[in-house]
């Protein structure tokens, strides 16, 4: 208990001296956040000043072991960093597909030689990575996918097409699941394959949103040629790996649950509720569920960390987190009024609440719809029948 | 600190699973002492073994000869009294009460009685049909060395068979607890059976004079007294609302992988399935969200009563789901008075008003929000 004591304190005067100013205001929409890769886009000094510092000390990724470019904290120490950076509001440094999703895949069914030549990259933000799951022929049945993998003896072939992939035209790698035995039973076929963006054959066209935003790609592969070792787990099955990266993913969004900020939405609608009885019922009963919420991501978190959490789990919170965000951003509309209709005004930050709010609506789709997560807790945490 | 069960904690959760399913089970305590129409509504015998459990000492001091434990342990205990249904006066005694009197002259007179499991302690705080503590209007005149009580409580759990009674009455100084005893002069107890056959009363105090000595704590300084009974109160409520509505669950999940219709178990129609596994969330949620309060209680934190608000809301309104899942689930089965179903939604009932409805505690949570 004293070593923790000590940690926190060198925690939070490390933070002092290293986070500046800037890096202490809330993320104000993906495009302001640091996604680093290749060519990364800092939006100001102090994005990558952040970034490297802590990225040099694996404060990225601070339970990952040290040999692949983490922290190597243990779960006490990277639940205090979390909280000490909570405290003055720092951000997170490095917004990651390779953090949040691939990293904890490769450290599970990796090779040792994958482990150490993709990890530290991604600890150091050098590559930005997305990911390549539905296709416009498998989306809630995403085993079905039929992107088409060949060996072709010294590499392989890949052609089809993937859609719904979160920033693929920024990314300069993609995770990909491929089908590599078509005459197999649809989960059994399946790899899961590693490459670069700027291969040839690979091109990206975003998709224009009912938000007005583009943050989906179609991404199309044509005769694109993969190294044989860019394979993670083994030949076939690739579905393991997709599965448990899947666990990864829905526990990250489940972090919309969260909404962002430490205080109430109440607090954040005082006016607008201070004048309707009734909203401000609506937001009451929001911020028990949004509070409550908080606390069980807190113990889910710290039951994944133990080695306690039912696999399962991450369907769970993947479900309420984003209902959650859904219900939020609801009522951000309805505080907002007529003022939160403006689409393209300076006011409104080029109509910042609405084009939010229309987001949050694919929170429920992307990673597995929320039936597809009701479905998942039915049959494996309360073990109903299957169909 | 991680936020679930300590190695030491899930011992005794583990104790207290077995002791309540073979001890405090519906058929053996709910249903008997209802059955024979029982004016206590629980059994003393069982308030001596939960004595003898060491549960009645878990938030008393080692020095007072408790175990010195906190309200996680407290919150176990009665997780387990959910699940069963148990009558006891666990809650108001051994949480609330305890939880009032500590650090008081009146710990020494009490708690002897309950580490004993002899003694029964009752909250008498509601005035009207609604939680209002912040509206009490009781009054309690100077009145020589002492103060005279004049007013009426109700829902006051326990009250009938309660050795001593805390009260909740306004002195010109301001709000002020009493620790009053059985059988004062001029207090009239009314024992109301409640719809899950527990026994509630409705207290008219009438000139009811006590000794200086019966405060507890400061004169005037009712508030932080009653805060600490109502914060131990609530999250202990809703530990035991999060216990009885995963009973709830656990059985109608149950039913659901028994019963069959149009040939199939009904688990396997996608209208069940989805609407189960949406009350789990819920109950995982209002667990977690209790299990905070009650770690934030116990760490004495700043937090602690806004977190207690949101899991007494958050425990209530998840309950209320499963207590009405459960029983349309269950269809007509569940409507019989001989399944136990139906005695969960009468016990949710009563628990979700007992110290603030959903509704009292998100309007609470708003205003110590600020909004």
């Amino acid at each position: 208990m004293a070593d923790l004591e000590t940690f926190r304190r060198d925690t939070r005067a490390w933070l002092e001296a290293h986070c500046p100013p800037e890096m202490r205001e809330p993320v104000r929409d993906e495009s302001d956040a640091c996604w680093g890769g290749r060519n990364p886009v800092f939006k100001n000094d102090a994005q990558k000043q952040w970034m490297e510092a802590m990225a040099a000390r694996g404060w990225t990724v601070p339970d990952w072991p040290a040999d692949y470019g983490g922290g190597g904290l243990s779960p006490e120490e990277t639940k205090i960093l979390r909280q000490e950076m909570a405290r003055i509001g720092a951000r997170n440094p490095l917004y990651s597909f390779g953090i949040s999703m691939l990293g904890p895949a490769l450290l599970k069914y990796g090779t040792e030689d994958q482990k150490k030549h993709y990890l530290p990259q991604i600890a150091r933000g050098e590559i930005r990575w997305c990911q390549g799951y539905s296709e416009p022929g498998a989306g809630s049945d995403l085993a079905s996918l039929q992107t088409k993998c060949e060996d072709k003896g010294d590499y392989w072939l890949v052609n089809g097409q993937k859609v719904w992939t979160s920033y693929a035209d920024k990314a300069d790698w993609i995770f990909c699941l491929v089908r590599t035995d078509s005459q197999a039973p649809k989960h059994k076929g399946i790899s899961f394959l590693l490459f670069d963006m700027a291969s040839p054959g690979v091109s990206t066209k975003p998709i224009l949103l009912i938000s007005g935003y583009s943050p989906f790609c179609e991404t199309f592969f044509d005769d694109v040629a993969v190294p044989k070792d860019q394979i993670v787990g083994e030949l076939n099955k690739g579905w393991d790996v997709a599965k448990y990266l899947l666990g990864h993913e829905r526990e990250m969004i489940s972090g919309m649950g969260l909404g962002g900020h430490s205080g109430t939405l109440g607090e954040a609608l005082a006016d607008a509720v201070a004048a309707d009885p009734l909203l401000r019922a609506d937001v009451a009963r929001f911020d028990v569920d949004s509070l409550a919420f908080r606390a069980m991501s807190e113990k889910f978190i710290d039951e994944l960390k133990a080695g306690k959490a039912h696999p399962a789990q991450p369907s769970m919170m993947k479900y309420a987190g984003t209902e959650l965000n859904k219900a939020r951003h609801e009522l951000v509309m309805a505080a907002g009024g007529s003022n939160a209709l403006e689409w393209e005004s300076e006011r409104s930050r080029q109509g910042k609440a609405a084009r939010e709010w229309l987001r949050t609506k694919a929170n429920s789709i992307e990673g597995g719809t929320s039936e597809i997560q009701l479905g998942i807790v039915a049959k494996r945490i309360l073990d109903l029948p299957g169909v | 600190m991680p936020l679930y069960h300590s190695d030491d904690q899930a011992m005794l959760r583990d104790t207290a699973r077995d002791f309540m399913a073979e001890q405090g089970a519906i058929r053996s305590q709910l249903r008997h002492w209802r059955d024979i129409g029982c004016k206590d509504g629980f059994g003393h015998g069982l308030w001596k073994q939960f004595a003898e459990m060491g549960f009645t000492g878990i938030l008393i001091g080692e020095e007072d000869g408790g175990l010195g434990l906190g309200h996680v342990e407290a919150g176990i205990v009665l997780e387990e009294i959910g699940r069963n249904l148990t009558p006891s006066p666990f809650l108001t005694t051994a949480v609330a009460f305890v939880e009032a009197v500590k650090g008081t002259a009146h710990g020494a007179r009490w708690y002897p009685g309950i580490l004993a499991g002899e003694t029964v302690a009752a909250l008498a705080i509601d005035e009207g049909a609604r939680h209002r503590p912040e509206a009490i209007a009781m009054r309690a005149e100077r009145s020589g060395n002492g103060f005279r009580l004049d007013g009426a409580k109700q829902f006051v759990v326990q009250g009938a068979s309660a050795d001593v009674t805390l009260v909740a009455a306004r002195t010109d100084e301001g709000l002020t607890l009493f620790a009053v005893e059985k059988g004062a002069k001029g207090l009239e107890v009314e024992g109301v059976r409640l719809a899950d056959a527990s026994i509630g009363a409705r207290l008219a105090f009438d000139g009811v004079e006590v000794d200086a000595d019966a405060v507890v704590g400061e004169v005037g300084g009712g508030e932080t007294v009653l805060a600490r009974a109502l914060a131990a109160g609530r999250t202990g409520a809703a530990a035991e609302l999060v216990g009885l509505g995963g009973a709830a669950l656990d059985m109608t999940v149950d039913y659901l992988k028994q019963r069959k219709q149009f040939g199939k178990l009904i688990g396997e129609f996608q209208a069940l399935q989805f609407r189960a596994a949406h009350l789990y969330s819920e109950l995982e949620i209002a667990r977690a969200a209790t299990l905070k309060a009650q770690q934030l209680l116990d760490e004495g934190s700043d937090e602690a009563e806004a977190m207690v608000s949101v899991a007494k809301a958050k425990a209530g309104r998840a309950s209320q789901l499963a207590v009405q899942e459960g029983v349309q689930m269950h269809g007509g089965i569940g409507m019989t008075d001989e399944h136990d179903i139906g005695l969960y939604m009468k016990r949710d009932r009563v628990l979700a008003e007992l110290f603030g409805d959903a509704n009292y505690h998100a309007d609470r949570l708003a205003r110590l929000k600020g909004y």
